[in-house]
């Protein structure tokens, strides 16, 4: 039995270790804010944040996440209203939207480490994960908007 | 059979070239949506007040204006407006119900969504694809809120017992101005349900000077708050009691078949509940599913590690020896032979031969795949003969037609319901998915969900045609361009629907090759026939990409020849502001507009091309190893013109510090979603010239994922991305907005190339050669 905390609930998984924490997340815990692109981790549509880190949950077993602080979208912020969505919404960043959880993900994770993060910065910490739609202008601006306070 | 002559038999392709006439006032339903209010209008298929006519009449099932399929008023006032197309990112679940909040006078903050399933008799057509849904729907969707504000005060006026011509909605309440009465749209709501439906020609619009919404761009689109903290609900994001969860191995090669499988070793994965064999269809295949053997599982994670375990052996079939670089060689071959004439204007032959200077351009342009973000996949459970469906499909309507055919049960017992779309791009716009989990669905007897992976997405798609264009450009002594020869060599997308269809169909050929803008006296257009050897879908903006990036890259080489500044070559190939005259082309395709609404407007294209050189700075002074590039194309009947800026470093890396976009979209609904979707498109133009090729060895697929198939990232983006939308004139009928930013990027940029580096790139993608 694995022990794995999300969100700060408790959850267990008895079935295969080496499952990736994606599939356990979307399929059997029903997080499902938290989305597959690749299976690579190629892209990021699948990050969410481990013990401050972001991490491609594609390629993280469940095992490796067991008894580890890990974060989806769902739990990034109690309202939603942490200052990368409310600098997403402000900015209106998404086009389609599905990989705009792992770009947020991303973002919190950047923040915590650097929280005045440059132009530069931004693009190169952003770089994992891919928008299809083409939003990166704005996901970098809505990026400094949530550095300098929305 | 030329696919032309006959195109009643290709289901699925004919359902974006059929005509249809069908009254529909027998078909007016109400909905079922909360609340009492009610109302009927007529249909019809030229929308009044307009000054133009549209072709949503001729979509199948046509437009249906009714507001009581689309409007319902609760008693507490909550309006909910039907969004009958699908979000794939363009913003229209926002903007169509948007025109009808702005027209009736609702409050938008007191206005919920609702998205429709799949039910083209009851919401009309809704094939969410071609750019159409503001062109074919801004007019239906403004009579939809007339109709539904004029009830609302005839109700008003009769409870207070005054003439309707003293009341005005306003804001969400009726007010009679000379008491200073007011009601709410929620206390009006029964009254106004047993009011007459007024005539439609008696209904008034409103000015759009009064407009609160439309044309502002102030509105976020529905579905932002849900995105940002993932509660928005994709395909894969359904779940159902019992739901299994399936992936599919397929033929990799397109018309393969199965031989023989061995599950053992997949059954011993950890969650593999079943193996079985997905029936699959002869190819072209069409819209159905290739077939293959499926893998059910407890959760994806299980089915995808079983799945690997798999033990196959394949028939590859006719096109087990598709080879990319054989191919080209052979689309070039044909390319260099006079090929079917399909537009025709002077003596293109004659004119080359006396021509001063003749100038020859052959580009070539690969397969490319969508990668939507979100890769196809669906949930379906089929229960007896009834089939429920939750997927992304650009098609709800035809998804539902083609889940009843599939499974061989009436439409009326199949309900699709539309997810947002984690991207579209004109691969959703094929139900495969869909179809394949009813057929698993209904072989297990519980509801299960099919998920692609990145990989299935690459190696079984629709994608887009490779191609050869071969321009040859003659000139006169005064550098004047007299002759002009376009060879057009594609395999079409009819062939995913007609076995030997080898010539491109007319919507095909009307996307950037017969419409060439430019004013030459003598003109030949051909196309050659190219066989296909995998399927072939559209894919954002389809035969613009490889057309504008011909066109336009001749226009750079003629420009260098004659020594000429490129946008004034531009201009002067353009020439005079005029409608073009393509009564010489046999079964013209207007993006399925009538050309009397749409005609080709040189002044309009002109007029894109002067604003986004002012804008945009042409001609500014740019650092050494930095180049200016411009380009121009019409598409989806709307005028886009793009300057690119790029910088190219000793090494060859390229970067793209500023893009200017100027824009003519006729009349819009929300610039703010105008300049999203630009800014979209130039990234999606870079990845596609950068990156973007699809290649074959043996028939299969060469690229995987996205290390194989890149796309751009934001390390890599263009810094900035200016949009500049041009006016509308009061009567200009909106046209397309999703697609027409993508063709004339990769041309522009190729100019800057130039521009910066003096190599001029035929072939894409660039890849490696500017490091060469």
């Amino acid at each position: 039995m694995i022990k794995l905390k999300i969100n700060g609930q408790e959850q267990n998984w008895d079935g295969d270790p080496d499952l990736p924490l994606l599939w356990f997340l979307r399929d059997e815990a029903g997080l499902t804010g938290t989305k597959f692109g690749c299976g690579q981790a190629l892209c990021g549509a699948c990050t969410v944040i481990i013990d401050k880190q972001a991490v491609r949950a594609c390629i993280t077993s469940v095992s490796d996440a067991a008894g580890r602080d890990v974060t989806t979208i769902e739990g990034l912020h109690p309202s939603g209203d942490h200052a990368v969505q409310k600098a997403w919404r402000q900015v209106n960043v998404p086009q389609c939207g599905y990989c705009q959880a792992g770009q947020i993900m991303q973002a919190a994770a950047l923040l915590m480490d650097n929280p005045k993060p440059s132009h530069d910065q931004i693009r190169e910490a952003m770089a994992g994960n891919i928008c299809r739609c083409g939003c990166y202008q704005r996901i970098e601006n809505a990026v400094h908007l949530a550095s300098t306070g929305v | 059979m030329n696919i032309l002559t006959n195109p009643k038999n290709l289901r699925g392709f004919e359902r974006h070239i059929k005509v249809e006439n069908v009254s529909r006032r027998n078909i007016l339903k109400g909905l079922g949506l909360a609340g009492g209010f009610v109302l009927a209008a007529p249909v019809m298929s030229r929308p009044a007040f307009a000054k133009y006519e549209t072709g949503a009449g001729k979509m199948p099932h046509g437009t249906v204006v009714d507001p009581r399929v689309f409007v319902a008023i609760a008693p507490d006032g909550s309006v909910t407006i039907v969004a009958h197309r699908a979000e794939m990112g363009t913003g229209v679940r926002t903007s169509l119900p948007l025109i009808v909040a702005e027209e009736m006078e609702a409050d938008w903050s007191r206005v919920r969504v609702q998205q429709a399933h799949g039910d083209e008799v009851k919401f009309g057509n809704q094939d969410t694809d071609g750019s159409r849904s503001t062109r074919h729907y801004l007019i239906p969707m403004r009579q939809i809120g007339a109709s539904a504000r004029a009830m609302l005060e005839a109700a008003a006026a009769k409870r207070w017992g005054v003439p309707a011509s003293e009341v005005k909605a306003s804001n969400h309440e009726v007010l009679h101005g000379p008491s200073g009465r007011k009601l709410g749209f929620g206390d009006l709501a029964a009254d106004a349900a047993k009011e007459p439906v007024p005539g439609v020609e008696g209904l008034k619009l409103k000015d759009p000077k009064d407009f609160r919404y439309l044309g502002k761009g102030e509105i976020g689109i529905v579905d932002l708050r849900d995105i940002t903290v993932g509660k928005a609900h994709y395909g894969a994001d359904t779940r159902l009691p019992g739901m299994k969860y399936a992936v599919i191995a397929r033929p990799p090669v397109t018309g393969g078949k199965l031989v023989s499988f061995d599950g053992t070793e997949a059954m011993k994965v950890s969650g593999v509940e079943k193996v079985m064999e997905v029936k699959g269809w002869p190819w072209p295949s069409k819209f159905q599913p290739l077939g293959g053997v499926a893998v059910i599982a407890r959760n994806t994670g299980a089915a995808i590690k079983g799945r690997d375990a798999l033990k196959i052996i394949w028939d590859d079939g006719a096109n087990g020896k598709y080879d990319s670089v054989a191919y080209r060689a052979s689309l070039e071959e044909a390319a260099r032979k006079p090929g079917l004439v399909v537009r025709k204007e002077g003596d293109a032959d004659a004119a080359l031969k006396s021509a001063d200077k003749v100038i020859v351009g052959e580009y070539y342009l690969p397969h490319l795949a969508h990668v939507t973000m979100e890769p196809p996949v669906a949930v379906a459970d089929v229960k007896g003969d009834k089939a429920e469906i939750w997927a992304p499909v650009q098609s709800a309507g035809g998804t539902r037609e083609d889940v009843a055919k599939t499974l061989g049960i009436p439409e009326g017992n199949v309900t699709v319901n539309v997810t947002l779309l984690g991207g579209g791009f004109g691969r959703k716009s094929k139900c495969d998915f869909a179809l394949e989990a009813a057929l698993l669905s209904k072989e297990l007897g519980s509801p299960v969900k099919v998920q692609w992976t990145r990989e299935d997405d690459i190696h079984n798609g629709f994608l887009h045609t490779v191609s050869v264009e071969r321009i040859e450009a003659g000139l006169d002594k005064s550098g004047k361009v007299i002759a002009w020869r376009h060879r057009s060599v594609a395999p079409t997308i009819a062939s995913t629907f007609a076995a030997g269809a080898s010539h491109e169909a007319a919507f095909e050929l009307g996307m950037g090759l017969v419409d060439m803008p430019f004013e030459i006296a003598n003109i030949s257009c051909e196309n050659p026939e190219a066989a296909a050897h995998t399927r072939i879908g559209w894919f954002r903006s389809v035969s613009n990409i490889p057309r504008a990036f011909a066109v336009q890259s001749m226009v750079g080489e003629l420009a260098h020849a004659t020594n000429r500044d490129q946008k004034d070559m531009l201009l002067e190939l353009i020439g005079s502001p005029r409608i073009i005259d393509l009564s010489s082309v046999k079964d013209l395709w207007n993006y399925g507009e009538p050309y009397d609404s749409y005609p080709i407007d040189t002044a309009r294209l002109r007029k894109v091309v002067e604003l986004v050189a002012d804008k945009g700075g042409w001609g500014r002074a740019v650092p050494k190893g930095h180049g200016l590039g411009i380009a121009v194309h019409r598409s989806f009947v709307s005028y886009i013109a793009t300057i690119v800026e790029v910088a190219v470093d000793d090494k060859g890396k390229l970067t793209v510090p500023r893009v200017d976009t100027a824009i003519d979209c006729g009349t819009y609904v929300n610039p703010e979603r105008i300049e999203s979707q630009i800014e979209g498109a130039a990234i999606m133009g870079l990845s596609l010239a950068k990156y973007g090729e699809i290649t074959f060895k043996d028939g299969k697929v060469e690229q995987g994922n996205f290390d194989s198939f890149p796309v751009i990232r934001m390390d890599e983006a263009p810094l900035v991305t200016n949009v500049y939308i041009v006016p509308p004139g009061p009567d200009t009928p909106p046209s397309g907005v999703g697609e027409p930013g993508v063709p004339p990027f990769a041309p522009a940029l190729i100019h800057a190339i130039f521009a910066a580096t003096g190599k001029r790139i035929r072939s894409l993608p660039i890849g490696k050669q500017l490091e060469a």
